[in-house]
Formats: structure tokens, C-alpha cells, sequence
């Protein structure tokens, strides 16, 4: 008797809360937005550290600056797009270039904008650590990856050489290379960009050969030197087929991304997001300051920002 | 964390078992005489023939394109998850700005006070404790987002469960539709299907809060049953004289009976809510599991700690405040409790002085950074170990030995087996531990497994999921058994089992790298640090209840204390060694998925590339690969009439 009633007036009250007729799914914030009336802005986090500082520095700006409240969630690029257009998340800052979900998104559904480049150009490339090369000059020639196979061999490559690739996130044709350029590797996945680092710095710490998937701009570089081994050199659309790819990545102009609900109704927060460039060392530093200083994000911003007010000053006005 | 109760078996295995175990073998070696040539035959050896597999990848990927473009306007995402996903967001919202309102002094004194009534002053201070800490962590904000998140969780958890419950207690046809739905649901590692639920309604609480429910609901509706059950039929006999409706039956008389069990079904919901708090960090669920993820994006293990040391004490609270709610004292007989209107009265006054003090938020300068000596402390351990140790080598070198030694010949093994020796060597040992019918299911999961078209990288996870049960039941049967043996040793290990099976694994991921190296070595290490602790609890536990009148006689027969060990408390302990076997097996599957972020490869890393690309294709079929395999593992390890949670 008791529920006979409370179904209905829960369902009821269910009702009103979330606004008669159809629940809109491309209006979802998260729970903890806008909590205590301050304006909230969600910010997607990407799990390299690169994407930390860009969102490390926006959030101090949009807090201390304009009086925002920022959360943040960490999301990797493809699921971040769709969170985007669900307003899951305002903002993605720092997209590698994903041309189908670029067309479903902004072109035919319109749920997500472009917000102009980000100022830093990404490039993925293969990697050995510089010292590898002072006593093997012609080991960044891809030619001549065959014949030093041997020494990058480990327990996981099967009496292959080793190319070690990161995370499933990221954007790579690495299995293709490999059987398309002939040579005699085995590409094992790390799975994590972090478990990529960890073994990359104890690699580096006994200074044993590596080959790995790598990428600029990164901090890592500063402390494990590594030189990119040439690859067939890129040209346009000779990455179209996945199957047939034999030639290197390309150099990809950094972009940025916004809700579209929130580019339109954001105020000042999407004005300084749509605004926000910056430049590959200045990523850098604050990418250093989290990943190898230790410095939590909100530190390392609050030190770029007191050094480089030239900088954010245009992206406020 | 709660404690299983496994009735020592008090007689030996009876001859008639035996037997029955000796006809069950030469049925099946005479069954391999006629079918092994027959199979060869035809099929030859080798991997899963190609034209048995049905391929999923272009009608999941129609699917998946079908959900993102009509999330928006499609009828039922309007009219139905939208809702549902509203309803979610809703209530996460209102019990996250209520905490936040109360303050961080009126949420310590409602959790102290709440504790002290449910469990005495003890309780009370270590809660009021543990919350402080979380504050001074500088977790003050993640903690209360993932307490909102938990209570919703556990609270719709507990509602699914307890309605699946009273459906299986009170229906025998409902009890006999459920138990498998409800046995694979607990066999499923949460890893593997958040994907689906990301699809519908995209990254963030709702998805999780709904994965969440998938994962804690099932213990919930199995206690229930129990419970309902196991009702004294006196005390319902009594009921019934009295004239009392089904419905009166059922409030007044088996419900309150069921207490016990449904306090305990409340707890295990709570205990693995928390526990996937942490992996629906992956699909953006925020507070303190995204905190721990976020600090493994930028390799912090003194980060991801600041964050997981708040997750293992609000576990550890919450499952002794339930546990000792459920130990069944009358609230009236408790000694030195408080009524419920001075537990309100008291944190609304506390949350009011907080306010007036304009101290909402935790402080600021009142905080720990533990982060730096952390990481020290692990860099100097990684760099001491890693390589070069004397005489026993670095851990890289064993990593690598294993590797080679170990996870490589298993594998090979596995993959060069005829695929249909497989099916009959599965379904095998499915019969000889249980019945025909965990056999067929058993076999038919494995089958599955082929007919997707993922044998090899599942045979690839199932290598390393044997070679992890296998150290695992090493060392957590030796340190089990010597927990039983000695009270101090168990006192000893009983923090350190509560922090390891609560430690998020994420945190220990980094460390793990930082040790072995990437690859699969890791993968096995990190499963056998997450499954040890249920093997040493349920290894220890069923030793010490062997019959003492067995272990007595067998001391006035002169027995020594290993003859007593190994003649007659393992013999008899015989159940829960198994159990043990089974839980370790299952919780190391769980694991070794995650292993995928660290190198593992196979199947998790399959399931994380699908949740990174949103690949339905590649995703689904690998969590659908784990799941048969879960069930796989589960069947072949199942003792007969096992009803045990997981989790343990």
C-alpha cells in the first residue's frame, strides 16, 4: 500500500526534477559542477603529461583570475570527444588529429566547435636514447634497424628485437611498419604511457639500447635524451591505408576543442580557452615541473604563470 | 574483509566418492580412446579452425554507430537512460552538496557518531580518524565526491539485490533462474564491461555509478536469498498459527530473521563499490579513484598513494562499522551506545559551528605531503633492486627468467594443444570437481571463446592467470598456514591483508613496472598481490576450524605437529583449500586484465584499446573472451555446492 503510492510520486517527482518530455543526453553535466554556486568549468585530461600542464595552467587562470571552479576528468582522446559532445566536458586542449570523430562531432552533429590550434605542433616518430647513438652513428637509419635487432632483444620479444609502444590511446601504425618496412621486430605494447616511461627511465639508468614509439613535445626528453630514427619520409595521404603504411608520421598542428553549448553560453572561460596558446617550451617547463620536479599541477601553473605574465595577459582580454 | 564461514567437513572423503571419482576417469579416458584419433582426423592440431568463428566486428561496429547517433534522439535514450542517467546525476549531486554543506567537522562528527551507534566508542574514534586523514591528505573534496558516488552506488546496489533476493528466496523457479545470471555476474571482472555501459551513456558518473551496481549488486541478492531461506521454519510455523498474511509473514518474521544476512549482503555491496570506485576512474567518474589515475598519467606513486590511502580507510572503516552492525546484538543490548536523535543533534550542531567558524573547507595548511618521501623512498627501492643485486639478481632478471622460464613455455604449451583437447581437458576437470552440467558450461564458455575468434590471445591470458594462481597458492597457502598456526603471526598480517586487498590496484602498478619491467611479468605480479590476501584469509580461517577433537587424538596418538598438518588439518580443511583455489583463481583473472596497462598484452590489453578508441568491436569480444574465461576458470575450480561471494 505503502509503495502502491510511492512508485508513482517517485516517478512523478523523477518528472518534474528532470524537466518533463525527453531527457536531453547532450546536456549532461557532471554531478559535482557548479556545486556551491560558483560557475564550474569541466576540463577534459588526456594521460600525458603534456595535456596535464595545458589544463594545470587554464585551471589557474579560469580560478584565480575569473573565479571559476574547475574539475577535471581524466579521459583519453576518442572517449573525450564523445564526452564533448554529451557535455560530459567543456573543453578537449590538446587533440593529435582524429578526422572521423572530427566529422561526426563538428561537421554533422555540431555538438563540438573548433577552438583554434593550441600553438604547439605534435610529432610522433621512433626513438633511441642518444647514447646508443654515440656508439652506433647509423642505428637512426631505419635500414639498418635489421642488423642491430639483436641488441633490443628482451623476454617479451620472442628473439625478435623489441619496439616498445604505449599506450592503446595513441594514434599508431607501428605493427604495420614493422611487417610492411620488413624488419625483424617485435612491437610489445606497455599498455600505460606511464609503465612506457617507467621502463624508458630504468632502461636509461643502466644505459641499455631501447627502441621506442615516442613523441614531441615531452618532458622526458630533458632527462633521457633519444634521437628519432629516420623513416621513410611522410607524405600526404601516404597513411590512408592502415595496411599499407610504410612511411613516417606526420607533424601535426596541435588543436583545440570546445563544446559547442558552452563555446556559445562559456562567457569569459570559453573566451580564454578559445584564446589560450602557448608554445612548446613553454609546455615543456611546466611539464617538467609535474612530471620529473614532482611539483603537484597547481604548483608548477602558479610558478609559469608568476614568471610569464606576457604571455597568459592576452589570453585574459 | 568480512569473514567467510566455511563448515569444516568433519568426516573423510567417503569411499562412495571415491569410486564415483575412479568411474568418472575411466569413463573419460575411455572417451579419449575413441574420440582423440577421431578428432586428429579431422581437424588435425593446432589453434581454433578459422571457419568455425563467426566474426562480431562489423555489427558491433554498426551497433556502436547506431548508439552515438541516436543517443540524442532516439526514443529510448529520451525517454529511458536519459532518465535513468538524470535520476543518477540527481542524487550524486544532492548527496555530494549535503556533505560539502555539512562541512568537514560536521561529516567527521556524523561519521563518528554514526559509528559510535553502530558500533561502540572503538569504532567511533578510529572513524572520526580515518576521516581527518583523508582531510589532511588533501583529499578533503575527491573523498566526499566519491562518497557521493558510493552512497547512490551502494544504495541502488542494495535495492537491486535485495529485490533479486527476495525474488530467489521466496520462488524456487526464480532461485533456479537467477543462480546462473547471478554466478556469472560475479565471475565478470568490472574491467570488461565498462565499455557497454560507456557506450550508452557516455564517460561519467552515471556509467559508473550503473557499472558500479552491475559489479555490487549480485553478494546483495545472494545473502538475501540466503537469508530468507535459512528463516528458522519454527519461528514461521509460529507465525503462521497466528493467522499472519504472506505479506505479514514475510515483514514481521523473516526479513527481521534475515538481518544478519542482509547486513552482511550491505557490507560486501559497500566493500565492492569502493574497490570499483577506482576502476571506473577509467571512465571518468572522478574523486579519489581519478585522483589515483591521474598521478599514474604522470608516474607519482607518492600522488597515487595520497589518494589510495583514503580509499583503503574508508574501506577498512566501513566494513568493520557494517560488520560489527551485523554481528547480531540486539541494538537495545549493546553496551554504551548513543540513541539515534543525539546522534543528529550532535552532528547538526558540530556542522553548524563549523559553518558559523566559516570553516567549510578543509584548511589549506593542514596538510600532509606525503607524495615527496613517498617517491623517494621507491625511487631508492627501485634503483637498489631493479639490476645487480648479489648472488640473486635483480628483480628485472627474475622478471625476465620468469618470463622465459615460466609465462613463455606455458603459453606455447597452451597454444600448441589441439584446440579440441582444450574443450575435453576443460570439460574434464569440470567433471571431476563438480557435475555434468558445470562441465557443459564450462566447455561450451571455452567454445565460445574460439567461435569469437580470440583463442589466442585468450589462451596467452590464461597462461598468465596459471602461472599467477600457481604463485599465489605458494605463498598464500605457506603464510595461511602459518597464520593458523600462530595468533601472532595472524594478528600481524591482518593490517596488512586489510591494506593489500583495499590498495587500489592502480597504485601499485607504477612500483610494479618500476621492478619487473613491461610485459606480462608485472601483469602476473600485480594479480598475485591483489589475490593473496583472500587465499591467506580463507587458508588460515578453514584451518583453524578443523574439528579440535580430530587435531586432539590425533596429539594422544603421538602425532607430530607436522604429521598433524599435513594427516589431518589439510585433509580435512579440504573445502576451503579449494575455495581458496577457486577465489584465487578468480581474483587473479581480475587483475591480470588490468595487467594490460603494464604490458600484458592479450586479452586486457584488447579491453583497454577498446575503452581508449571507444572500439566496440575489439573491446566487447575481448570482455565477452574474459568473461567465458572467468566462467571457464570458475567451473573447473568450482567445489560442488560452493555458495561463497567474491571478494571473499
Amino acid at each position: 500500500m505503502r509503495f502502491r503510492t510511492a512508485v508513482p510520486a517517485a516517478v512523478a517527482v523523477l518528472g518534474l526534477l528532470t524537466g518533463c518530455g525527453g531527457a536531453d543526453m547532450t546536456r549532461q553535466a557532471s554531478p559535482f559542477a557548479d556545486a556551491r554556486g560558483a560557475k564550474t568549468v569541466t576540463l577534459s585530461v588526456q594521460s600525458w603529461v603534456g595535456a596535464q600542464s595545458n589544463v594545470a595552467v587554464v585551471q589557474y587562470l579560469l580560478e584565480h583570475e575569473l573565479g571559476y571552479r574547475v574539475d577535471t576528468v581524466q579521459v583519453d582522446e576518442v572517449p573525450a570527444w564523445d564526452a564533448l559532445s554529451q557535455g560530459r566536458v567543456d573543453a578537449l586542449l590538446e587533440e593529435w588529429g582524429h578526422p572521423e570523430q572530427e566529422k561526426r562531432y563538428v561537421t554533422d552533429k555540431r555538438t563540438a566547435v573548433p577552438a583554434g590550434g593550441l600553438g604547439v605542433t605534435g610529432h610522433i616518430g621512433w626513438y633511441v636514447p642518444t647514447y646508443l647513438v654515440e656508439q652506433h652513428p647509423d642505428i637512426t637509419d631505419w635500414r639498418n634497424l635489421n642488423k642491430y635487432a639483436p641488441l633490443f632483444r628482451t623476454a617479451e620479444s620472442g628473439g625478435k628485437g623489441q619496439l616498445m609502444d604505449g599506450s592503446p590511446s595513441y594514434t599508431t601504425n607501428d605493427k604495420a611498419l614493422v611487417r610492411n618496412l620488413k624488419l625483424d621486430y617485435q612491437v610489445v605494447f606497455a599498455g600505460s604511457e606511464a609503465a612506457q616511461i617507467t621502463q624508458i627511465e630504468q632502461f636509461a639508468k643502466e644505459r641499455k639500447p631501447f627502441l621506442t614509439y615516442w613523441y614531441t613535445p615531452q618532458w622526458l626528453f630533458r632527462k633521457v635524451p633519444m634521437t628519432e630514427v629516420r623513416l621513410p619520409p611522410h607524405r600526404e595521404g601516404c597513411d590512408a591505408d592502415p595496411a599499407e603504411v610504410a612511411c613516417s608520421y606526420p607533424h601535426t598542428a596541435l588543436q583545440k576543442y570546445l563544446n559547442a553549448h558552452f563555446a556559445r553560453s562559456g562567457g569569459r572561460a570559453a573566451a580564454l580557452l578559445k584564446r589560450f596558446r602557448w608554445t612548446t617550451e613553454d609546455q615543456n617547463e611546466v611539464s617538467l615541473m609535474i612530471a620529473e620536479r614532482k611539483l603537484s599541477p597547481q604548483e608548477a601553473a602558479r610558478k609559469w604563470v608568476d614568471g610569464h605574465p606576457d604571455v597568459w595577459r592576452k589570453w585574459l582580454s | 574483509m568480512a569473514t567467510l564461514g566455511i563448515p569444516a567437513t568433519r568426516t573423510a572423503l567417503p569411499r562412495v566418492l571415491r569410486t564415483r571419482a575412479a568411474a568418472k576417469l575411466l569413463l573419460l579416458a575411455s572417451a579419449a580412446v575413441v574420440l582423440v584419433p577421431l578428432a586428429t582426423a579431422r581437424w588435425g592440431g593446432g589453434t581454433w579452425p578459422h571457419a568455425l568463428t563467426v566474426d562480431l566486428s562489423r555489427p558491433l561496429a554498426t551497433a556502436s554507430g547506431w548508439v552515438i547517433d541516436h543517443r540524442d534522439s532516439h526514443p529510448l535514450f529520451l525517454y529511458f537512460f536519459g532518465y535513468v542517467s538524470n535520476a543518477v546525476v540527481i542524487s550524486v549531486r544532492a548527496v555530494y552538496l549535503v556533505l560539502l554543506a555539512a562541512g568537514w567537522a560536521g561529516v567527521t562528527a556524523l561519521g563518528a557518531l554514526v559509528a559510535w551507534r553502530a558500533a561502540g566508542p572503538r569504532l567511533a574514534a578510529g572513524t572520526a580518524l580515518a576521516l581527518l586523514a583523508c582531510g589532511a591528505l588533501g583529499m578533503w573534496v575527491p573523498t566526499m565526491q566519491t562518497l557521493a558516488l558510493m552512497a547512490v552506488a551502494v544504495l541502488a546496489s542494495v535495492l537491486v539485490g535485495a529485490l533479486l533476493g527476495l525474488a530467489a528466496g521466496l520462488s524456487d523457479r526464480m532461485d533456479r533462474a537467477l543462480r546462473p545470471v547471478l554466478d556469472t555476474m560475479q565471475v565478470l571482472p568490472a574491467f570488461a564491461y565498462l565499455l557497454p555501459v560507456v557506450l550508452v551513456f557516455g564517460i561519467g558518473v552515471p556509467a559508473a555509478v550503473l557499472a558500479t551496481v552491475v559489479y555490487a549488486a549480485p553478494p546483495m541478492a545472494r545473502l538475501t536469498a540466503l537469508g530468507l531461506r535459512g528463516a528458522d521454519s519454527e519461528v514461521l510455523e509460529a507465525v503462521d498459527s497466528l493467522g499472519a498474511t504472506a505479506r505479514q509473514r514475510l515483514l514481521t518474521a523473516r526479513i527481521p530473521l534475515a538481518r544478519k544476512e542482509l547486513l552482511l549482503g550491505l557490507n560486501q555491496a559497500i566493500m565492492m563499490a569502493l574497490s570499483m570506485a577506482v576502476i571506473a576512474s577509467v571512465i571518468g567518474a572522478g574523486g579519489l579513484g581519478d585522483r589515483v589515475y591521474q598521478a599514474l598519467a604522470s608516474v607519482d606513486v607518492g600522488a597515487a598513494l595520497a589518494a589510495g590511502v583514503p580509499i583503503v580507510l574508508l574501506a577498512v572503516v566501513l566494513d568493520r562499522v557494517t560488520g560489527a552492525a551485523g554481528d547480531g546484538v540486539p541494538a537495545g543490548e549493546r553496551p554504551r551506545t548513543i540513541g539515534r536523535p543525539h546522534v543528529l543533534a550532535a552532528a547538526a550542531a558540530v556542522a553548524l559551528a563549523g559553518r558559523l567558524l566559516g570553516r567549510l573547507d578543509w584548511p589549506g595548511s593542514w596538510t600532509l605531503g606525503i607524495a615527496e618521501p613517498v617517491n623517494r623512498a621507491v625511487d631508492w627501492m627501485t634503483a637498489h633492486l631493479y639490476s645487480g643485486v648479489p648472488v640473486v639478481g635483480g628483480t628485472a632478471d627474475w622478471a625476465g627468467r620468469f618470463t622465459t622460464w615460466v609465462l613463455d613455455p606455458v603459453r606455447a604449451g597452451l597454444q600448441w594443444l589441439p584446440w579440441w583437447s582444450v574443450l575435453f581437458a576443460v570439460a574434464a576437470l569440470a567433471w571431476l570437481i563438480g557435475t555434468w552440467r558445470t562441465a557443459l558450461t564450462a566447455a561450451l564458455a571455452m567454445a565460445a571463446i574460439g567461435v569469437l575468434g580470440v583463442w589466442e590471445p585468450s589462451l596467452d591470458t590464461l597462461s598468465q592467470v596459471l602461472a599467477a594462481v600457481a604463485v599465489t597458492l605458494v605463498l598464500g597457502l605457506a603464510t595461511g598456514i602459518a597464520a593458523a598456526r600462530s595468533d601472532r603471526v595472524d594478528r600481524a598480517l591482518r593490517p596488512v591483508l586489510d591494506v593489500l586487498q583495499t590498495m587500489p590496484q592502480f597504485v601499485y602498478l607504477i612500483p610494479v613496472v618500476a621492478l619487473f619491467g613491461v610485459g606480462r611479468a608485472p601483469a602476473v605480479a600485480a594479480a598475485v598481490v591483489y589475490a593473496l590476501p583472500a587465499v591467506v584469509r580463507i587458508t588460515a580461517q578453514g584451518l583453524r576450524q578443523v574439528d579440535p577433537a580430530a587435531l586432539e587424538s590425533a596429539r594422544s596418538l603421538g602425532a607430530t605437529g607436522r604429521q598433524q598438518l599435513w594427516q589431518v588439518q589439510l585433509p580435512l580443511a579440504r573445502r576451503s583449500l579449494l575455495l581458496a583455489v577457486n577465489q584465487g583463481v578468480v581474483l587473479v583473472l581480475a587483475v591480470v586484465i588490468i595487467g594490460g596497462l603494464v604490458g600484458g598484452g592479450a586479452l586486457g590489453y584488447d579491453v583497454a584499446f577498446g575503452l581508449a578508441q571507444g572500439d566496440l568491436a575489439t573491446g566487447l569480444v575481448a570482455g565477452a573472451a574474459i568473461v567465458c574465461l572467468g566462467l571457464v576458470l570458475d567451473r573447473v575450480t568450482q567445489p560442488t555446492g560452493r555458495r561463497a561471494k567474491k571478494g571473499a
